[in-house]
């Protein structure tokens, strides 16, 4: 894991209190930043939306010129305040990575920012915001992969 | 959308719209409850003088499962500034699910004053009303609540099996990909899946959320709500009707529909829903 997610998961376990935890990522989401228009505009390409995520999330990976990626994130739910807690959490923690590393995101990162007292449905849009993110950056390792052979 | 008083309603009073509760909000006789899906939500801005409940902390037995008991059910109520004769008027995120959830808990105990908010949050964010992130504090309240009845709206696995061979009526309120078993649980959270994917036999599968109108979140009229349940499901005012989801708290906002906005007489819920059925050994299942 890299070590800004680290440092992130790390803190918040240190929060036992719950009203606590959830101020540290009210926080979070009030930082979020929508997608700038120069990277995508709406209507949002269906082929950006997040699966399962009912809040409407929608994520870009953006290869920058030293070939780590930039994430972009729009939510339409303006109640989606985890998703856009999420949403900050990962662009701090993998914004500036080679795709390459953004295969080493835990299966339980979900869990471990927001705990189990998060529904199904609820986590499921998260798991899915996380997914789409490793998605896009698999994408990139696969066609430098291609274009390298 | 028509005013509640106007919709056809079997108990419009259940309803209250968000202009009422904009006029209440210093009325000592309610206390406002939100109760949300989404755990971050009441912390980052609420109606001022609401009180949170949380579904999994506050409503949940910690260790088995179900729900609290009767003591800590009067100690949710004392801390919640809520007595005996005050009037809870739920509201939440998620169209009113998980707020029915809560309402349909606290049945359970038999408070019956309570009434839900039309539309929940979504609404009245949508009307611009406004929100705090204070927490209010109350004066602890003395409650004594009965003993939780958990036969007249909840019901068990042994009653759903005899129910399915009564081939009473069911309605499944997951989605269809779960119905058809398409969808066992989400990646990473098994202890809300299932090993075997499907429905009880004979369940209708209505999702619980055709029940609002997504523009708002409000209720559609008992109208829209009868040619959903009553002419395109066959269901009847008199049936009795069980109810389920995954683990009952979508089926809680069904069961305050079928009951109240079209005064079904005999609805239950089974809160053990498919995590339970799904995971039974050598029971019936349909796909």
């Amino acid at each position: 894991m890299h070590p800004r997610l680290r440092e992130i998961l790390e803190t918040l376990n240190t929060i036992s209190d719950p009203d606590e935890r959830a101020g540290m990522l009210i926080d979070y989401a009030a930082r979020f930043r929508e997608v700038p228009h120069d990277i995508a505009q709406r209507p949002f390409p269906p082929g950006n939306r997040v699966s399962y995520c009912e809040s409407e999330a929608y994520v870009w990976a953006v290869e920058q010129p030293d070939h780590t990626l930039k994430l972009y994130f729009a939510v339409e739910n303006p109640s989606g305040i985890s998703a856009k807690a999420l949403a900050v959490i990962l662009d701090r923690a993998l914004s500036g990575l080679p795709p390459e590393e953004f295969a080493d995101i835990p299966q339980d990162i979900v869990e471990r920012i927001f705990r189990r007292n998060i529904s199904m449905g609820k986590g499921m849009g998260l798991i899915s915001l996380v997914q789409m993110v490793q998605h896009l950056a698999q994408q990139y390792v696969q066609a430098h992969k291609a274009s390298s052979a | 959308m028509a005013e509640i008083g106007n919709r056809g309603y079997a108990n419009a009073d259940v309803l209250v719209s968000p202009a009422w509760v904009a006029e209440h909000l210093h009325d000592p006789s309610i206390r406002l409850v939100e109760s949300n899906e989404d755990i971050l939500l009441y912390t980052s801005g609420h109606i001022p003088g609401a009180v949170h409940i949380d579904w999994t902390s506050d409503l949940n037995d910690q260790v088995r499962r179900d729900y609290v008991t009767k003591a800590s059910f009067e100690s949710l109520m004392s801390r919640s500034g809520i007595g005996p004769d005050t009037t809870v008027i739920f509201y939440g995120d998620k169209n009113n699910w998980w707020a029915c959830y809560a309402f349909w808990v606290f049945q359970l105990f038999g408070h019956t004053k309570a009434k839900v908010m039309d539309g929940g949050r979504f609404k009245w964010e949508k009307e611009n009303r406004p929100m705090t992130r204070e927490a209010p504090k109350y004066q602890p309240t003395k409650y004594t609540a009965r003993e939780r009845d958990d036969t007249t709206i909840r019901v068990f696995r042994e009653q759903v099996l005899q129910h399915v061979k009564a081939s009473h009526p069911l309605v499944d309120v997951r989605s269809p990909e779960e119905y058809t078993g398409e969808r066992l649980h989400m990646p990473a959270y098994p202890n809300e899946g299932a090993l075997r994917g499907g429905h009880i036999p004979g369940a209708k599968n209505v999702p619980w959320a055709r029940a609002v109108n997504p523009d708002d979140g409000s209720f559609k009229t008992a109208e829209e709500l009868k040619k959903i349940y009553v002419e395109e499901q066959g269901l009847k005012p008199g049936d009795d009707i069980v109810a389920y989801c995954r683990i009952g708290e979508r089926s809680s906002h069904t069961w305050f529909v079928l009951t109240y906005l079209l005064g079904f007489k005999k609805v239950r819920n089974y809160d053990g829903s498919w995590t339970e059925w799904g995971n039974l050994v050598n029971v019936p299942i349909e796909r």
